[in-house]
Parts: C-alpha cells; structure tokens; sequence
C-alpha cells in the first residue's frame, strides 16, 4: 500500500535499489523483448576433448554398434506402403519386412501372450500342413451357414437391422476365436494359410537346390 | 523423468531400433504404464507394428510389463524405463571394460548381448566362436570351451547375470509368487534385479553341458566359419537367458574413477593401496553400500600386490595421509588389527561431483567465478558483502559473477526477513550452492547435450546423404574390381569418380562425425559421475 502513492520514477520497485546492489547513478539493465538467441556467442572456448588410444577405440566401437543395429532384426522399418497397383507378383516378394510378421525369434515364454506375433521363418522347407487344409473348409462352412440363417431372417421377417448386426458381431468373433485357436498351429507349423499353399517365392531365389527342383516340376 | 531425457531416450531408440520403436519408446516414456489397445491407438500405429516394437523393447529390458492396475484380469501394462534407454549411451564403455578386463572374446561377448538384449549361454558362445574364427586366419579357429571359459568368468565376476524369471502372467499373480520366491519382498516388483539368488549360482552345471555339445561339434566342423544352424537343436540352456549387469559395470567405472581421482591427487603408490583396498572389498561390499567393510591395515599389506615393494611403515604412513586427505576417499574406522580403513564410496562420488560442478563453473565462466562458487561450497551461506571480502573480488565485478552464477541457477539466494513483511531492507540475502540441486540441474544439461550432439550428427550425415552415398557404392566397386583383379588403370579410374573437392567434403565430414561422437562418449563419463552420485544420496 505505502510503495502505490510514491508515483513514477524508480520509485515503481517496492524496495531501495542501493539494497540490491545498484547505486544512484547506474541505470538499470536495459529490458528485452526478445528471446534469447538459439546459438548465444560463446565467451569462453571449450576445452579440447580427450584424445588417446582408449578414445579412439571407444568411438571405433561406437560406429561400428552404430552401424550393426541396422542390420539387425530389431530395427524396425515401416513396411512399404502401397503403390501404385496389387501386382502378382507381390505375394512372392517377401524381401522386405511386413508389418504382420517378425524377423526374429523371441521367446514367447518371456513375453505376454497378447504380443504374439507371426515369426517369420528365416529361410525354410515347408510342409504344407493337412491340418490347416482341413479347417479351411471348415471355417468357411461356419461362415456359409451363419449368412444363410441370416438371410433367412431377412427374408422372414423385416427384423431390425440391430439383430442383422448382432449377428455379424457374432461372426467375426468367432472368426477371431477361430484364428486364435489356429495360431497355435500356425506358430509352429507355417506363417499364413495362403502363404503355406502358395510356395510364398522365398526359396524361389535359388536359396536352396532342393525347393528349386521342386518348383521345376 | 525430463523433458531432456524423453529427448535423448527418443533419439537413442530412433537410432537403434528405428522410428516405429521411437514412436511407441517415447509415448511409454511420456504416458506411463499403458496396455496395448491404448497404446496402438493413441500412437496411431497399427497394432502389429505396436507388438513389434514392445517385443523389442521388451528384449532389450527397456520396458517392464505387468497385470493391469485394475487387478487380475486386467489388460497387461506397459512401461517403458528410461534409465535402461539411456544405458544405450555407454554401451561403447561397457564393451571397451569388457575387452580391456577379458580381451577380445569378453568384449565380443559383451558386444553381443548388448545388442540382442539378452541372449542364451550357448547362443552366445556359438556366435561369438563364428565371429572370432571369421576373423581369424585360414586355418584357425576358436574353440568354443574358451569362449565359454571366458563367459563363465564373467558370470563369475557378476558383469553378466541370468535374466529374472518372468512373473507369472494374469490368473493369480499373487499366489504364484511368493511361493517361488519366498516371502519377502513380493508385492509389486517381482522382476527385482538381484533378489533371485537362482541368478548367479547355476552356470556350472549349464557349462558343463554346453562344453560338450560344442567339443563335439567342434571336431565335426572343424573348418570352422559361419555357419547358419543358428537356431539351436538342443543345448540344454533354453529359457535360461543371460543380460549384461549395468550395476556391476558402474561399480567397476566408480571404482576405477576414485583410483584415478586418488592417483592424479595424491600419487601413483597411494592409488595402488586404494585399488588394492577397493580389490579386497569388491565381493562383501554391496553395489548400494556407503563405504566398504573395513580393512585392517595388516590385511591390506598383506594383498598389496607383491611386486609393489611398499613397506609396513611406509604403508601406515600412505594410510594416514589418504586419511588426512580433504577429499576424504579413504576413511578410519577403527584402531585394531593396526588401524582399520574404509573407502567413503559414496563421500568419494560426492567430492568427484563437486569436483565436477567446481570445473564446469571454471570453464563457463572463469576462475574467479570458480572461487565464489568454491567459497560458498565451503562457507555455506554468504551475504553478498562477505562474497567479495572473503573472495578478494573487486564489489563491482564480484556482484557481477554472483548475478551471472545466479541467474544460470547454479547459485541460489536465500531471504531471511527480520521483519515479517520481508521488506528488502531489512532481509538478509544470502548467496548459498546447493550440491545436488545443482548436479541435477547439470545433469538435465549433460542430456540436453548429448541429444544435441545426436541431432547434429544426424543433420552432417542428412546433409551429405547424396555425397555419402556415393562414396559407398565406389567403394563397393572397388572392392568387387580388387576381388576380380582388374587392372590397377580400372582402379584409378574408378577412384577418380570422387573427385578433390569431394574428397575435401568427406574428410571434413568424418572429422566432424567423429569429434561429435567422441564428444558423446565423453559427456557420458559426466553423466555417469552425476548419475551415481544423485543415485548414491537416494539410497542415504
């Protein structure tokens, strides 16, 4: 309250100056109105780094670690995005990594189930399994009559659209139940159903002798 | 967790397992404990690329995972650990100790797991025996029992330690672990580093078994060099994952920094003492102590090493005088067995601290600034009046340091009012350093540093990305031209290809990428100093 009546001047700071440290005489420092610069000039010259046999062989291996985690399979790239067209031959393209699968092998026993993802197999003889050829049908008989009873009931009665929709909710869980219960196999066995039918071209490249006369024929 | 450190560990992510890992690392990093649905969908990320990127993370230890908060039945959790991230920082030290302790085969070792996270006993000594042998010339190779000697050694000395056992997943966690573990200590962390005394004790029987599968596929391929049966048959170690022992590897560089403190302090013979004295205690001493058991000074003449011709009272009088010593390194405990001696662990990282605040504040802003903050370190709290007696500084200049040191917070004011009002003219003001704030607030620099080091770095190497580029492949054909012996004409032509100027463009690049990252290694050996000493205050 007593420091407002004082007016204009120096007297705006509710304390004496000289407690601070400035006199009468100096003049206060002047305000900025802007930020600070991004590369203030240095005043003083850093000290030279340490050089040495030791330094130099820490910043050798440094480059080196550098360099080797791209080639492995931890570093993970974004698959490619589309382009311009669906080609054939894509399927047979597997060189580069797909967002679905993974390059290594982790152990899954460390790891939470929910993470479980496709390994892909490094290089490998398939063997296309029965089983698998088996549940396809399967799965697709499931699906064939759940969307005949659905389209009976539109037939039948003009239903909602809510119990159609049910249904499908129906459906797809347990499609989703279904491929659940098919990882497991699919884990040990192959990567994906269309891939293990289809000779998914990894061993086309001539990798390896025995899948090339195979695929001779 | 900083603004600054968020940063870095971005940054370190991005480089070693890409944007996809950096994305999700630094969202965990930022949000906390998250589960997977949340996670995918406030990145934005597909969920695939999401598992992807927390597989890693999870073999690379940097994230924990756990049953949700909203007990059993709950989605997992996710939680990323900065701490471990920025360990990518050091990894270069880890393995340089690792080589200069066990030579070339502990430092592959150590090079190995490092960069898978955490590997099996076999699959280690099997990659690393490739890697040596690949190295090696025609003829030779390496045997895998010595691989597996030297990776026993380590396990032996702690540097490397069996990962903790997987807590057990949803259903009943609660019951599940207390009755491996027993009951102390179960409730939240089961994962707790070095609780499981499982961890150390077994590799003997595990390298007893995976001595002799590998003798006899040693003879069975004898020529040696890769070979791609990677994926182990059966080597009796599956599930029984090994990791590099961070803490045993900041023991080892704490304790070599306190020899070499004592040595350039005092001289080399009262370094042997202490490293002697560090020696003895290394075993019974736990990595969190203050200071080691004590050492009579009998004991420690007795395992001076014996080519070091000391002296019993040459010794006594080295024992007094590290005592005496300002920095306090060495301690007196007691007066049997002829005098018992203690290393002050942790007094020693908090002078080395000291010592580091005291040079920064030299080399930003002088060496008479460095005696104000020198002077306030010792005095405690100073007016601003006594600042300039006690210093000798001229009034003018010595306020003008105080204002700078002031105003870049390594130097705080404290008011005392006399009055309760706090009107200024009657309030002390006094100028006081408190050391750890202070480390603290160098440490966030020392990562804002080395964050801006990366970010150059990646610029220089953006910025020359054609230049680079084109170096690589000349280099490639060079290399296939020497493999198919062509003509030493071809060869010149091909390296006139870059031509002087780029030439010029390219030394100057790798000058510069190469002082960058020294600087990193560098500022590292800063930030492990202030690191240990922050962490040792915590543990008080």
């Amino acid at each position: 309250m007593a420091g407002r009546g004082r007016g204009r001047g120096r007297g705006q700071m509710t304390f004496n100056l000289e407690d601070v440290g400035i006199g009468r005489g100096e003049s206060l420092p002047p305000t900025t109105f802007k930020p600070s610069p991004l590369y203030p000039p240095l005043s003083v010259q850093p000290v030279p780094l340490q050089t040495g046999e030791e330094v130099d062989y820490m910043l050798a291996l440094k480059q080196e670690l550098r360099a080797a985690t791209k080639t492995l399979p931890f570093y993970i790239r974004r698959a490619a995005s589309k382009r311009d067209v669906d080609r054939y031959s894509d399927k047979y393209q597997s060189g580069e990594p797909k967002d679905c699968t993974i390059e290594w092998n982790p152990d899954w026993s460390r790891l939470p189930k929910e993470l479980c993802i496709k390994v892909r197999k490094p290089q490998g003889k398939r063997t296309t399994s029965q089983v698998k050829r088996l549940k396809q049908p399967l799965v697709g008989k499931e699906e064939i009559l759940t969307k005949l009873e659905t389209l009976e009931k539109k037939e039948d009665a003009v239903n909602s659209e809510e119990e159609e929709d049910e249904e499908k909710k129906k459906t797809n869980e347990e499609e989703e139940q279904a491929e659940e219960e098919d990882y497991e196999e699919d884990f040990e066995e192959d990567t994906d159903y269309i891939m293990s039918y289809f000779d998914n071209g990894e061993e086309f490249g001539g990798d390896s002798d025995e899948n090339m006369d195979e695929a001779t024929y | 967790m900083t603004a600054q450190e968020v940063r870095l560990c971005g940054l370190l992510l991005q480089e070693h397992f890409g944007d996809v890992v950096e994305k999700i690392g630094t969202h965990l990093l930022r949000s906390g404990a998250q589960n997977l649905r949340t996670i995918a969908n406030e990145t934005n990320t597909p969920l695939d690329l999401v598992k992807k990127s927390l597989c890693v993370l999870v073999q690379h230890g940097a994230c924990e995972f756990g049953s949700g908060r909203r007990g059993p039945g709950s989605p997992v959790e996710y939680r990323a650990d900065s701490e471990r991230v920025l360990r990518i920082l050091r990894y270069p030290r880890y393995i340089y100790t690792a080589k200069t302790l066990y030579g070339d085969t502990g430092e592959l070792i150590v090079e190995e797991v490092l960069q898978r996270g955490h590997m099996t006993l076999s699959n280690t000594v099997k990659t690393v025996a490739d890697r040596l042998t690949h190295n090696m010339e025609e003829g030779r190779n390496m045997e895998y029992s010595e691989v597996s000697s030297t990776f026993s050694k380590l396990v032996e000395t702690h540097f490397l330690q069996r990962c903790p056992p997987v807590a057990e997943m949803g259903a009943a966690p609660p019951t599940t672990t207390p009755a491996t573990h027993g009951a102390p200590a179960s409730v939240a962390p089961p994962t707790a580093e070095s609780n499981p005394d499982c961890y150390k004790l077994p590799p003997v029987k595990l390298i007893g078994c995976g001595k002799r599968r590998h003798s006899g596929d040693d003879t069975e391929d004898q020529r040696g060099g890769k070979k791609a049966k990677m994926d182990s048959e059966s080597c009796g170690d599956e599930g029984i994952y090994w990791q590099v022992n961070f803490e045993r590897f900041h023991q080892h560089f704490r304790d070599q920094a306190i020899i070499s403190a004592v040595s350039s302090k005092l001289d080399q013979t009262s370094s042997e003492i202490v490293r002697t004295m560090l020696r003895m205690s290394e075993v019974t001493t736990t990595p969190s102590a203050a200071y080691t058991q004590p050492l009579s000074a009998n004991e420690i003449f007795r395992s001076l090493p014996p080519n070091y011709s000391i002296s019993r009272p040459i010794l006594d009088q080295y024992l007094t005088l590290l005592v005496d010593d300002p920095m306090e390194f060495v301690g007196k405990s007691g007066d049997s067995g002829g005098g018992m001696y203690v290393v002050n662990l942790h007094r020693a990282l908090a002078n080395l601290a000291r010592a580091t605040l005291e040079s920064v504040v030299q080399e930003r802003f002088g060496s008479r600034s460095a005696r104000i903050f020198r002077l306030l370190l010792r005095k405690r709290h100073l007016e601003q009046k006594q600042v300039e007696d006690f210093a000798m500084i001229p009034a003018k200049e010595a306020k003008d340091m105080l204002y700078t040191l002031l105003s870049e917070n390594l130097v705080q004011l404290q008011e005392i009012p006399k009055t309760p009002d706090h009107a200024p003219s009657r309030t002390f003001y006094l100028y006081t350093v408190n050391q750890l704030p202070t480390a603290r607030l160098l440490l966030q620099r020392c990562y804002k540093t080395v964050a801006n080091l990366i970010e150059r770095r990646l610029h220089e190497t953006k910025e020359n990305k054609r230049l680079l580029e084109k170096s690589q492949r000349i280099e490639a054909i060079l290399a296939s031209l020497q493999a198919s012996e062509a003509e030493p004409e071809q060869l010149t032509e091909v390296e006139d290809m870059i031509t002087a100027p780029e030439r010029q463009q390219l030394e100057a690049l790798r000058r510069h990428i190469n002082k960058l990252d020294c600087a990193e290694n560098q500022v590292d050996e800063t930030v492990f100093l202030l690191e240990s000493y922050i962490f040792s205050t915590r543990t008080k």
